[in-house]
């Protein structure tokens, strides 16, 4: 079962999407009920801090759950408010005013108001905090109460996307003044109100009575996520009926699963992307003629054939994928061409040439299989690739960002301009193929320009051009992107819409999901 | 008696001794792995300066001796110090306050582990014995063979092997018993059990052999003395000849076996842990080692080589009790 793409839906969901403004469910979803899930990605040093998450376990229980962030990532991929109930902009895209939802408590009892997103955002540029979505919030010059429940925001540089990076699930929402207690307790203002966590064992939480999400949202009387991080273990439990739902299917015993009826396996392409960057500041990748060469000596369709065992799609040299609101789907695509890739070889003074891959499977699993594909796939065009296996312990320290060739992966993100503000602005910390100035001025310009602009078509116009240009210049290979794959029981019925921002629909199965 | 107290002291100093040496071997391999706490814990976000302030803020800048004696200094006054987990989420709310200390996080791991493993010595134990005694009785029958086959292949398997085969049969063809043994606080006994009772039955196919055919060789090593002859002449039946003659006797290279066969469960447990996701110190240790937590490392080695020695030597002390001739040396 393929899941719908953010595209296809947005053509066909025009009818879908009058229902929706109406406030009524799609489909009548049964109250009450218990969802059990297994779960990877949990540690023994998880805690109901946002600023330390970064992987399923956690991301599932605080922001799918517990608690609640200003914006939300629909499963269909467009902003709705969450805590905010409506936001609007200058038109430099600089100033944004935010306006609270009223009414809304804290499971202690507190109520929620502009003290509450204004401590909870400080959280982030503390002295000291190592907070992932730090630059988020050191961008806010300014941050005014206007009222009760009316927040105003004044922003470094103008940011069209603003609204969407609130929706970061580091962004969690604490009651002010009780953040330390909030965060030893998780107390949020989320649709469940934890009942107990145990750190990288177990999280069960009750349904919140009188949520502002009302009726349509959190279905079950109680969740409970257990931590399961070895991949056969979390098979067994999902096989023997002890959880309802797992993420992260081994692709390898993915036919037993399909083969039992009681289950049914959800599959999404998102933004998740196996790249292999190479420092554009480097000889000889700071020829664009090497790099297209490199770029036409890739099998793309064998590696999501043989990596990812079917499960992917091919990339097109950029990080948007078909989450991203505007992705380029339309665009050429790079195929495998050797002669190409010896013509541009030539256009680079070169008949062969030798170069070093740095590949581990810390990168992403099968990196070191994909490195040997892309060796036997390049020789045919005179590209000699070596392929070093790196130790996976420091992998991301030691080689990603110093090595000049090497694999990488990223989750993508929600919005282009936080994609590439992230890893391809010029000067940025994680900019891991240098890309800046030099390679192209264009896109440079245009990412500025796109960040502050506000008008929609616009913006998809510019989007395309710097899709364009990476595609044809750019520093990274992207072959691949990896689809989220994870199974339910038929015990628990889910949307035909699931999100594909994140595994396990945007990790909001809590919120979205019911018993069948 | 005074011997044996004299042995029991000599071999607690000597088990002191030991453990210091297992912390300092277990602090130099730690460090010798390649990456650190603060590179693995920030993944694909370890910028130089992110490592820098988290290296700082643990102290793990310091050099190699200062930090060992720091944390042996600590260990000696009682405090296994704090995990570099929980002391740099500290730093991020700017408190101690969240903080647990590595022994407020080991102890309710370690209880679930010491829970499994008198689940399994009870099952284990009685089974070997009466096992051995059976072989022994009906030795070099088709019983005697077939016990000891099953016992010698199920101890040269993989543990994991073990599980799964243990997980087809009792979990997924036949659901007796889950796959999933997470127990957790609030639990009721009889649900512990149920959940505990697949990695038990694992545990007890991995250490029946050793201790079954101790039994059963040692009680063979007996019946050829002149007592047991007696015995059988007075017109004992076999059984009560070897339950009540030969036993008793062959008590001592038994319960040294169980003793060694005992500190395994304790030690041992790591890969079935995970196979079955049991919240015991062995997944902690895992999780630990992967992100390069020293204190909680060495806490779990420390707790591991304890369990070793003191069952080692209780077992010095049970063979020299259940015999007369080392209890009264001339």
């Amino acid at each position: 079962m393929h899941g719908i793409s953010r595209r296809g839906l947005l053509k066909t969901g025009a009818a879908a999407g009058v229902l929706g403004l109406t406030g009524m469910p799609l489909r009548a979803q049964t109250r009450g009920g218990k969802l059990t899930a297994g779960l990877s990605g949990a540690n023994t040093s998880d805690s109901w801090d946002g600023r330390t998450h970064s992987d399923l376990f956690m991301i599932a229980s605080a922001q799918g759950a517990v608690f609640d962030s200003l914006t939300e990532v629909a499963a269909d991929g467009s902003l709705v408010g969450e805590l905010a109930e409506s936001w609007e902009a200058s038109a430099d895209a600089k100033t944004w005013t935010f306006n609270l939802r009223q009414g809304v408590t804290f499971h202690n009892g507190k109520s929620f108001g502009a003290d509450d997103v204004i401590e909870s955002l400080q959280l982030h540029v503390a002295e000291g905090a190592k907070s992932a979505a730090q630059p988020i919030v050191a961008a806010i010059s300014e941050m005014t109460k206007l009222g009760e429940h009316q927040v105003q925001f004044v922003l470094e540089a103008g940011n069209a996307d603003f609204p969407y990076l609130m929706s970061d699930y580091h962004l969690l929402m604490y009651p002010a003044g009780q953040i330390e207690e909030a965060i030893a307790n998780g107390i949020g203002t989320g649709l469940y109100q934890v009942q107990s966590f145990d750190p990288g064992v177990r999280m069960v939480a009750t349904r919140y009575a009188d949520h502002y999400k009302g009726d349509g949202a959190g279905f079950f009387d109680e969740i409970e996520y257990i931590a399961i991080n070895d991949n056969t273990a979390r098979m067994n439990a999902l096989m023997t009926g002890q959880v309802d739902a797992i993420n992260r299917i081994d692709f390898k015993t993915e036919a037993l699963l399909r083969a039992n009826p009681a289950l049914r396996i959800q599959e999404v392409t998102g933004n998740q992307q196996y790249t292999f960057p190479m420092l554009t500041d480097v000889a000889p990748f700071n020829d664009v003629n090497v790099r297209k060469a490199l770029k036409y000596g890739i099998n793309r369709q064998e590696m999501v054939d043989k990596i990812l065992l079917g499960h992917g799609a091919v990339g097109n040299d950029t990080p948007i994928g078909p989450a991203n609101q505007y992705y380029h789907a339309e665009m050429e695509q790079l195929e495998y061409d050797p002669d190409q890739a010896k013509f541009y070889l030539q256009q680079a003074g070169l008949d062969s040439i030798d170069i070093e891959l740095s590949a581990s499977n810390a990168a992403f699993e099968g990196a070191v299989d994909a490195a040997q594909l892309y060796q036997a796939s390049a020789a045919g065009a005179g590209i000699n690739i070596n392929v070093i296996q790196e130790p996976a312990d420091g992998y991301w320290s030691n080689v990603w960002l110093k090595k000049p060739f090497c694999a990488c992966y990223w989750s993508g993100r929600a919005t282009e301009d936080w994609m590439f503000s992230t890893a391809y602005e010029a000067g940025v910390p994680w900019n891991d193929s240098q890309w800046d100035e030099k390679d192209s001025a264009r896109f440079q310009e245009l990412l500025l320009i796109a960040r502050a602009e506000l008008d929609s078509d616009r913006r998809r116009e510019q989007y395309y051009e710097m899709q364009q240009i990476l595609r044809d210049e750019g520093g990274v290979l992207v072959p691949m992107f990896a689809n989220y794959v994870q199974a339910v029981n038929n015990r628990i019925s889910s949307p035909d819409v699931v999100g594909n921002l994140w595994q396990m629909d945007n990790a909001r199965m809590a919120e979205r999901w019911s018993v069948a | 008696m005074g011997s044996v107290l004299r042995i029991i002291l000599q071999r607690l100093a000597l088990g002191l001794l030991t453990l210091l040496i297992v912390s300092i071997v277990i602090f130099v391999a730690v460090n010798l792995l390649p990456g650190d706490f603060a590179e693995s814990i920030l993944g694909q976000g370890a910028t130089p300066e992110a490592v820098a302030s988290i290296r700082r803020d643990l102290g793990l800048d310091q050099p190699l001796i200062t930090r060992y004696f720091d944390w042996l200094g600590g260990v000696l006054q009682g405090d296994l110090g704090t995990s570099f987990a929980q002391a740099n989420f500290a730093t991020f709310t700017g408190t101690d306050s969240g903080a647990t200390t590595v022994a407020a996080q080991i102890a309710p791991r370690f209880a679930n582990t010491m829970f499994l493993a008198m689940v399994t010595a009870a099952i284990a134990v009685p089974f070997s014995i009466i096992l051995g005694v059976l072989a022994a009785l009906y030795r070099n029958t088709v019983f005697d063979r077939a016990t000891n086959i099953f016992t010698l292949s199920s101890i040269s398997s993989p543990e994991f092997f073990l599980a799964y085969i243990l997980i087809l049969f009792l979990a997924v063809l036949n659901p007796i018993f889950p796959s999933l043994s997470n127990i957790f606080e609030g639990m009721s006994f009889g649900e512990r059990l149920e959940k505990s009772m697949l990695p038990a039955l694992t545990l007890t196919l991995v250490v029946t052999a050793h201790m079954m055919r101790m039994t059963r060789a040692a009680i063979i090593n007996l019946l050829a003395s002149p007592y047991i002859e007696m015995a059988r002449l007075k017109g004992l039946s076999p059984m009560r000849v070897i339950v009540k003659h030969a036993l008793p006797n062959a008590l001592a290279p038994i319960i040294n076996v169980i003793a060694l066969n005992l500190a395994y469960l304790i030690t041992g447990v790591v890969v079935v842990e995970v196979v079955f996701v049991y919240p015991g110190i062995g997944q902690l240790f895992v999780d630990s080692v992967k992100i390069r937590d020293i204190p909680v490392v060495q806490a779990c080695c420390l707790i591991f080589a304890t369990a070793f020695i003191l069952l080692n030597l209780t077992a010095d002390i049970m063979s020299i009790l259940s015999n007369p001739r080392l209890r009264h040396p001339k």
